[in-house]
């Protein structure tokens, strides 16, 4: 079992009156896929919007690489490693794909742009990704389909020396063909000493690339166990009720007495 | 974090991707070229009817200088509109500006009159005219980005907040001693000959904005926040912080074109500008730049302030009424807003 790169101890997280996250923790292991499952509305995407910092937590603690350390803004993840494929994929439609994948972190001298660098480099990762039917990395961004969006943003992601990716359903999109590619991404991702974060509905997915699958359930984490350690329907008993057997959290009943 | 991760890619196939961004295709997806088309048919039209008239000379020199103030204006507002913006006070920040810069320097003079002074009061009288307009569009920049109170909002009070400031400072009348110095060489004086200065000036900013806009990590960073703002936050780009600056910028080109209208007519011509904001705002939208963010250019702007003043010129030439020349660039303003709606529509639908 390998290190924790990042750690989260006790996050809360409250819209309003609306409390999202309850004491969650949750732990990326460097050279570890963790798929983060849970139903529609359990509170991932939060998590990971936490992670990032553009959701300020209401308390808990965040340790990288076993420092504590406090995430104030995009540009803090970012400066630590951290990498986050948005599930809304947060692309500019007017930018083209260059644009998009340097956004806020543009090549060049003095504030003026190296087009031709940061062209080279975009093509390179695309062509990783096997995006094929691109056109023109100068294509605006408006003007592909869903499935290569997803693909810039994974892209846009994977293009910077990295330590932690975190992958919001990042293959709701794609064709059967990418899907295949960004799982191997994933793995290799991880093969290459990266902590991974996966996010996905597809059981299949999550239980082929996964080392350890951490399951919330109404934004309480229900369990946080090594993929070999569990079956398919214990996962998705888990989804659907947080507790399988004694894995998850207590009856909701049992834990107000 | 700047170093592209290679080792997590694969070795680079050399895309059989020749593209660069073609400027060409960008004028056209950008409605420049159209736009373009429609000012040289303009020019041509009015050229062939009246050529001894039209194409002269004098003709050239007085439609830029008329355009020199209105095309500094609109280049600050390009920049607002591609954030997806809008500043309606630039022409009251541009009296205000005029106001404070011609105060100061009267103040600076013997007698409380300006016409002898030399260039360090002159040079004060800058320093104060682009302040003033700083401090305006620092004003709406703080409201818009911070307080987050809609840009139309903020600005249609500062539209009304900065002309009465003017007009408390003068008490409504035009400060009317203007240095020789300044109005013989800025407003109209010439250089190599046949060019005038203010025209220099205007086309040095209008160059210097087109830059920045198109090369520089700035320019990125206001199309990226005009075209999804939320997106931009989350790639780290300080959004506030970048809409502030973009506002004082047209603070600062309103002060400067403040400044130049002094100099070139001599007084602060307080009641003359209550419509340069909605001149502006037309000149950038003829010129491509969508309302809705996003897109836009400079050189489409420069078009776009030349439409109007070619009609102007071409209908006092042609002798037809000059009450015609508002309606005609009405026409061609909602013409190029509908084709931008239909290309976005197109493209929504794709
Ligand atoms: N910005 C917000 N303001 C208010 N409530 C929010 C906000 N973002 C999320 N929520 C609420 O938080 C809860 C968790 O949402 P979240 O997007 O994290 O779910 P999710 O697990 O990612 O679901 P899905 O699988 O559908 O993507 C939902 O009830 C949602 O309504
Ligand atoms: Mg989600």
């Amino acid at each position: 079992m390998s290190e924790p790169i990042l750690e989260l101890r006790g996050i809360n997280k409250s819209f309003g009156a609306v409390h999202v996250l309850h004491d969650v923790d949750f732990t990326v292991r460097a050279g570890e896929v963790t798929a983060l499952v849970g139903d529609n509305g359990a509170g991932k995407s939060t998590l990971v919007k936490c992670i990032a910092g553009i959701h300020p937590t209401d308390s808990g603690e965040v340790l990288f690489d076993g420092r504590q350390v406090s995430i104030h803004g995009p540009k803090d993840a970012a400066d630590l490693g951290i990498e986050v494929v948005y599930q809304d994929l947060a692309l500019c439609d007017n930018l083209d794909i260059v644009q998009n994948m340097f956004l806020g972190r543009e090549r060049g001298k003095a504030g003026v742009l190296d087009e031709a660098d940061m062209e080279q480099a975009a093509r390179r990762t695309l062509a990783s990704l096997s995006v094929r039917t691109v056109k023109s990395v100068r294509t605006p961004v408006a003007a592909l389909s869903g499935g290569q969006r997803q693909t810039v943003a994974i892209a846009k992601a994977v293009l910077w020396d990295s330590k932690v990716v975190l992958l919001d359903e990042p293959t709701a999109a794609l064709g059967v063909a990418q899907t295949r590619q960004v799982l191997d991404l994933v793995r290799r991702l991880a093969e290459q000493g990266l902590g991974v974060v996966l996010i996905s509905h597809n059981m299949n997915d999550v239980f082929e690339v996964a080392d350890r699958i951490a399951c919330l359930y109404l934004g309480r984490m229900a369990a946080e166990l090594p993929t070999k350690d569990v079956s398919h329907s214990q996962v998705v008993e888990l989804i659907t009720a947080g507790r399988s057997g004694d894995l998850g959290i207590a009856r909701p009943d049992m834990a107000a007495v | 974090m700047t170093t592209a991760k290679q080792s997590v890619v694969d070795t680079p196939e050399e895309g059989d991707d020749p593209s660069r961004p073609a400027a060409w295709q960008r004028l056209r997806s950008a409605n420049t070229l159209w736009i373009g088309l429609v000012l040289l048919a303009l020019c041509v039209v009015f050229g062939a009817l009246r050529p001894e008239a039209f194409l002269t000379l004098f003709t050239a020199q007085t439609l830029l200088i008329e355009a020199s103030v209105l095309l500094v204006l609109a280049v600050g507002m390009t920049f607002v509109i591609i954030t997806a913006g809008i500043d309606l006070s630039v022409g009251s920040v541009l009296v205000f500006a005029g106001v404070v810069g011609a105060k100061t320097m009267e103040a600076l003079s013997p007698g409380g009159d300006a016409t002898d002074a030399g260039w360090g009061v002159i040079a004060a009288g800058l320093v104060v005219s682009l302040l003033g307009g700083g401090a305006w569009g620092l004003v709406n920049g703080l409201l818009i980005a911070r307080a987050r109170i809609p840009a139309l909002i903020v600005t249609l009070g500062s539209f009304g907040a900065a002309l009465g400031a003017a007009q408390l400072i003068t008490d409504g009348v035009d400060v009317r001693t203007v240095p020789s110095a300044l109005a013989n060489t800025l407003g109209s004086g010439t250089s190599l000959g046949v060019v005038p200065n203010l025209v220099l000036l205007a086309v040095a900013v209008t160059v210097l904005g087109d830059l920045v806009l198109r090369t520089t990590r700035f320019g990125r960073h206001t199309y990226a926040i005009g075209s999804n703002a939320e997106a931009a936050r989350r790639a780290g780009i300080a959004v506030t912080r970048h809409l502030v600056l973009v506002y004082l910028l047209v603070g600062l080109l309103a002060g400067l074109a403040g400044f130049m209208s002094l100099a070139y007519f001599r007084t602060t011509t307080i009641s003359g500008h209550s419509t340069d904001n909605l001149n502006a705002i037309a000149a950038v939208v003829l010129g491509g730049t969508s309302l809705f963010g996003g897109l836009g250019s400079v050189l489409g702007t420069v078009i776009g302030v030349f439409i109007p003043a070619v009609l102007t010129k071409g209908f006092v030439i042609l002798h037809v009424q000059a009450f015609w020349q508002p309606i005609a660039v009405s026409v061609v303003l909602v013409a190029a807003v509908w084709f931008d709606q239909v290309r976005r529509r197109a493209r929504n639908r794709s």
